[in-house]
């Protein structure tokens, strides 16, 4: 009920100020306008406060000590990790998760040691944003939440709030303590992308749409368990109308009807079990397409959308948060 | 003597020639075992020594990308707008954006191991990705994927993915905008400007 409201709120949110919203051009960010400036709080909140608190908790412990801590969060999470492969049809995986969690908590010292990694028990990265996506959830309209940074309709609002109720230290009821506990692990989760954010510094020319486009693609890959099936390129299908909910659907319902198994089996059988026109997309030959998307344009074709406007998020796979995105806009 | 001096370059040659038709992932295998190992020797490049390290990817790692395809595929439609000449300077702006990343992610380097994933093309194939995986202590492991296209010279790589996210794809959507803000030639400018930034920047680490 609050998720929906919060759905609700949004719309009326973005109905108001449609208008102020700036055009980028992104169909999947009809909020640019406020995005852009929360944005901007973060990166300055980030600046004065959570970077300078990081690199001094990097530069005075040792490297073993922050690997530590890391793996004790790590471990804490495992759990919930656990449950969001099953919900998704991964039972292998969820029993190793759990298998991590059990082999951390005991002989790695209440998780402070992944010995669960060293016996071949991979860590996975799962969340209940991601068990909705794999069922065929949209994305909806990229958000950028305060101080938790790039998000979209489903994974924030949607998924986040079960998310922090399927982590341990939630339960804590102490409540000083838990709130020690979530600024630690804030502390040590940005002391570990330091690096990270250096090179996207460097690399982008315009750090939101660099961390918007990294967000949108990893998301989408991190659904499909990294082996996302090549995108329509939106440079090279003009014509990319109303087919497209369908030819998104149809990898994950055949990912849904494939032999459970490991993460990976199933993403694999997606691409067999799809017809290969429904996942073979211009895009294999990039300047080819190039080509062809600019003779289009020459022609005057339009990238046009789908016209109908009530069709449910729900089904529309992960191309949805494409097409909720335009069709969220004003 | 001659003969000798004949029949060496032969040789060469012959290598030069087995090397070009190297498979796509022992080509990557190779490239960065040569590339770790000599990071692993140099104590400047550890610390981060931003010319050495830029000079080792200019020799080892660049000769194996396709710029050029690379440039074209983040312009996308905007590509074939651009003249000559501005084709030339975006692609020397990018790369030179591009070797600076690379060599600072190098400079972080701190013995992950990669894993090579079984390739998944047909002898015939001319375009692969070959997929890495990057493992560490405490953390999470980093899919990389290299796109790569046989060309005459050997197979050239086109697209870097880390994490699910495509380097030319990325690029793309700032590239766009910036076009469409500024035209070509304010892309270069916001290329050039950028690239200055960086050279200040690490110039200043220098000291």
């Amino acid at each position: 009920m609050l998720r929906r409201f919060s759905g609700l709120w949004l719309l009326a949110a973005l109905g108001a100020l449609g208008g102020c919203a700036t055009t980028g051009g992104n169909p999947n960010d009809p909020l640019e306008g406020i995005n852009r400036a929360v944005f901007e709080f973060n990166d300055g909140l980030d600046k004065a406060v959570i970077k300078p608190v990081a690199t001094g908790y990097k530069s005075v412990m040792p490297n073993v000590a922050r690997v530590g801590v890391t793996n004790f969060f790590s471990n804490l999470g495992d759990l919930w990790i656990g449950v969001n492969n099953v919900l998704q049809g991964k039972v292998g995986d969820g029993a190793s998760d759990f298998g991590r969690f059990l082999l951390n908590s005991t002989l790695g010292i209440f998780g402070v040691l992944d010995v669960a990694s060293d016996a071949g028990l991979e860590k996975h990265n799962e969340d209940f944003g991601q068990t909705l996506g794999w069922w065929g959830v949209g994305g909806g309209a990229y958000i950028v939440l305060p101080i938790l940074g790039p998000s979209n309709l489903r994974d924030g609002f949607g998924a986040l709030a079960l998310d922090w109720r399927g982590y341990p230290v939630w339960y804590i009821g102490h409540i000083s303590t838990r709130n020690q506990l979530v600024a630690a692990r804030l502390v040590d989760t940005r002391a570990n992308v330091l690096d990270t954010t250096r090179l996207v510094e460097d690399a982008a020319l315009d750090k939101y749409s660099f961390a918007r486009g990294a967000y949108l693609q990893r998301r989408r890959s991190l659904i499909y368990d990294g082996s996302p099936p090549r995108e329509p390129d939106p440079d090279a299908t003009p014509q990319s109308g109303t087919g497209a909910p369908t030819r998104a659907a149809a990898p994950l319902d055949a990912a849904r009807q494939a032999p459970q198994g490991s993460a990976r089996r199933s993403a694999v059988a997606a691409h067999r079990l799809a017809p290969p026109e429904q996942i073979a997309e211009p895009r294999q030959e990039p300047l080819a397409a190039i080509r062809e998307s600019d003779s289009a344009m020459a022609r005057g074709a339009e990238p046009s959308m789908p016209a109908n406007r009530d069709a449910p998020l729900v089904g529309a796979g992960e191309r949805g948060s494409e097409l909720a995105g335009a069709r969220l806009r004003p | 003597m001659k003969k000798l001096i004949r029949v060496l370059t032969l040789w060469l040659a012959a290598s030069a020639a087995s090397a070009q038709v190297l498979a796509p992932d022992a080509l990557v295998k190779n490239i960065s075992d040569e590339v770790i190992a000599i990071i692993k020797q140099d104590k400047d490049m550890q610390a981060g020594a931003q010319k050495k390290l830029e000079s080792l990817v200019d020799a080892k790692v660049l000769p194996h990308f396709d710029f050029t395809r690379m440039t074209a595929l983040a312009l996308g439609r905007n590509w074939p707008k651009a003249n000559a000449e501005q084709k030339k300077t975006l692609i020397r702006e990018f790369r030179t954006l591009l070797v600076r990343t690379y060599s600072s992610a190098l400079a972080d380097y701190r013995n992950q191991v990669i894993e090579f994933k079984p390739l998944r093309a047909a002898a015939a194939d001319t375009d692969v990705t070959v997929r890495t995986q990057v493992r560490q202590t405490g953390a999470e492991p980093v899919g990389i994927d290299y796109s790569m296209e046989k060309t005459p010279d050997g197979w050239k790589v086109y697209d870097v993915v880390v994490g699910g996210v495509s380097l030319v794809t990325n690029y793309r959507e700032t590239f766009n905008a910036e076009i469409r803000d500024g035209g070509i030639d304010g892309l270069i400018k916001s290329l050039a400007s950028k690239n200055r930034a960086l050279d200040s920047k690490s110039g200043v680490k220098a000291k």
